[in-house]
């Protein structure tokens, strides 16, 4: 039997089981003369700019513009259709199946009550313009979208990582970025720390306190039959009757005895 | 004289961020945070300092960064839910709900009446949960002990409740896709009733503790300023954006659930002040209270439903699954593969304690989502600080933090 192919540039999680017929429905797609709000401003926008696509999708529009007018046209949503929020600002990574990024800008206009998205793409290596002195709210999201996708924001007041450490490799958001951290991410705090050469040393199981071996099926802990790690499996209970003062009890403080304390039927 | 700077970081020369610590123009340079008891979280800030006014503030987040949105490309719908409780951990049920109801929208499904009544109830109750303690936190940084202890005993009469509704008392999980897992318990209904009649004469405690006193409104007042304009282009939301002066609550302007047939106002000011927000967060308490009061009759009168029939993606009640072959199926595959909703976008806003909470979900048909990003409110809040920062003292900075009522679970995510 052939190996199914995998795409190595998405290495997220997928379907282990998919029905060969079945056919995903769609969210509908509505024209944007459904509704007089949307249709006014995406006749204002079409007077100016290049719209590609436009339509509405369960009530709010979604424009897909020229990553070139990106400025332009939030400049004309804030000023002349009074969209005065911009409520969010990311990327969607079309890697793999386009070698694209989706920007998305979601925008909020308080006096109307509406809510559209502005939609582009833009090539890997491609830079888009920074909208953060139009909305000052774009500043953190354009360093969150440059940090988590790569994505390059031109003309930023202080374009850096925001989430990840300044000396972080890679984009954790792109699809080719496994969930678990590549390798880099894997030692970053032994090479920091340590240095690179001590990566022998500590060895794999030591490097995360949180480590869990999947393939062990002999050392987890049975609950009420917990042992130190490495030691065999024990029938024997774990003591779980903990003391939380010393034997010999503490200067003025009187020793807490289990026994003859009472549980309050109802809070006084 | 300046200090080169490296091109290069190595172990014996770290790297600061770029910062020359010592400088030649009477300026200090001071870390504030990450460890911090005032920073409400892992805060750090970078001020530059001018005697003891402040400069220049840069935030610095990511102490607490957990890759959720990574995490939830690779796990199904209903397993991501428990993990929204690690945003907003202060009133956990605003993030499951607003998850919720994203991924409702997208499936286009509509929770029972009797759900929605127990998801409002848990919504307010959490506001009044996450208001309590912000205004404990609050009054203990600026110096208020008293306050704190009080506003902690009431707060815990609420974690009670919702510890005897969902067995949680800080991440919830009480509400599910499509509605929620149980309803009311014996007794629960009495319980709130208690605790909101009682509710009203503890907050005029308080504001007989702090509204006129002396050091609460020094400390407050006018400090902390933020204009409409400055609230709009910084994206704003929540008591921020209504201190300020703009009277936008999702609740009444886009209403979910069932704040349309509710009877309830929309407290705003306009001081734009910490002292304005202050009043604001008191009065969006008794609003709450009000709120509550209206639900408890419409919960008696509602049917016993409470998850939404759809059996393509919600497994079917309890009863039908332990009887009924085909809803075993259901659930079966429901659980192991996950539901796979149509292909298409949502943002949907919800108005939770701190501003606006959203959710926008991509999904390509999958039983994972393609893309989720979420649109915290106090990500937006702490960014403000830059501008916000500017010009205050030192002092100040710790008024300012608080009453922003960021926490970091949201913030980084």
């Amino acid at each position: 039997m052939m190996r199914r192919y995998q795409d190595k540039h998405d290495v997220q999680a997928k379907a282990y089981y998919n029905d060969r017929f079945w056919v995903a429905p769609q969210i509908p797609k509505e024209p944007v003369e459904s509704d007089e709000v949307f249709a006014k401003d995406l006749k204002s926008l079409k007077s100016k700019f290049q719209i590609k696509e436009a339509y509405i999708q369960r009530g709010q529009m979604v424009v897909y513009i020229d990553p070139k007018d990106n400025r332009e046209v939030l400049k004309h949503l804030r000023d002349e259709l009074s969209y005065n929020f911009l409520s969010e600002l990311s990327a969607i990574d079309w890697l793999a199946k386009r070698g694209e990024f989706e920007i998305f800008y979601q925008m909020l206009s308080t006096s109307k009550r509406k809510r559209m998205r502005v939609k582009c793409y833009i090539k890997e290596k491609e830079a888009i313009e920074s909208v953060c002195d139009i909305y000052k709210s774009a500043d953190w999201a354009e360093r969150e979208m440059y940090d988590m996708f790569g994505v390059i924001v031109n003309n930023h007041p202080f374009m850096k990582r925001l989430l990840m450490p300044d000396d972080w490799q890679g984009y954790p958001l792109r699809k080719s970025y496994p969930l678990h951290g590549d390798e880099f991410a894997q030692w970053y705090e032994v090479d920091k720390i340590f240095g690179k050469e001590y990566r022998d040393i500590i060895g794999p199981e030591n490097r995360d306190s949180a480590y869990v071996n999947e393939r062990d099926t002999k050392h987890f802990a049975r609950i009420r039959h917990e042992v130190r790690y490495g030691e065999e499996p024990s029938k024997e209970p774990t003591n779980l009757m903990q003391e939380y003062q010393e034997e010999e009890g503490v200067f003025l403080i009187k020793k807490f005895k289990k026994d003859k304390s009472i549980t309050l039927k109802e809070r006084k | 004289m300046e200090t080169p700077r490296r091109e290069y970081p190595n172990r014996l020369e770290p790297f600061f961020e770029n910062l020359v610590f010592d400088r030649d123009d009477n300026t200090m340079v001071i870390n504030f945070g990450p460890q911090h008891p005032s920073a409400h979280g892992q805060l750090r800030l970078i001020l530059e300092l001018d005697g003891e006014q402040i400069v220049k503030a840069v935030p610095d987040i990511g102490y607490l960064h957990r890759g959720m949105e990574k995490m939830a490309e690779n796990m199904i719908y209903n397993e991501f839910l428990p993990t929204t409780d690690r945003m907003d951990y202060i009133a956990a049920t605003s993030n499951n709900y607003a998850f919720a109801l994203a991924v409702e929208k997208l499936l286009g499904i509509e929770a029972p009446r009797r759900a929605k009544i127990i998801r409002t109830m848990l919504l307010e109750l959490n506001r009044i949960i996450s208001h309590l303690f912000w205004l404990a936190t609050h009054a203990l940084d600026v110096g208020a002990m008293s306050i704190f202890l009080y506003c902690f005993r009431e707060r815990e009469f609420a974690m009670d409740l919702m510890e005897d509704y969902c067995g949680a008392r800080l991440t919830h999980s009480a509400v599910r896709i499509g509605g929620v897992p149980l309803d009311l318990p014996d007794g629960w209904i009495e319980k709130l009733a208690h605790f909101i009649n009682k509710l009203p004469k503890d907050i005029e405690d308080y504001e007989g503790l702090l509204d006129q006193n002396r050091i609460w409104k020094m400390r407050l007042e006018e400090v902390g300023v933020i204009s409409p304009q400055m609230a709009q282009t910084w994206g704003c939301s929540g008591p921020t954006l209504r201190g300020s002066g703009i009277p936008w609550d999702i609740r009444k302007e886009e209403p979910y659930e069932l704040y349309d047939e509710l009877d309830f106002d929309v407290p705003v000011t306009d001081s734009c002040d910490s002292y304005g927000r202050y009043k604001l967060y008191m009065q969006e308490m008794r609003e709450s209270i009000k709120i509550l009061k209206q639900l408890i009759p419409m919960y008696k009168e509602s049917d016993p439903q409470i998850m939404a029939h759809a059996p393509q993606y919600i497994s079917a009640p309890k009863e039908d699954i332990m009887t009924q072959n085909y809803s075993l199926m259901q659930h079966f595959v429901l659980v192991t593969q996950g539901m796979r909703p149509p292909v298409g976008e949502v943002y949907v806003a919800t108005e939770s304690p701190k501003g606006e909470l959203g959710f926008y979900i991509n999904s390509q048909g999958g039983p994972y989502p393609y893309r989720l990003k979420v649109r915290a409110p106090s990500f937006w809040h702490t960014s403000i600080l830059q501008e916000l920062l500017v010009g205050h003292y030192i002092a100040d900075v710790v008024t300012i933090i608080g009453n922003l009522n960021i926490v970091f679970g949201e913030i980084d995510r």
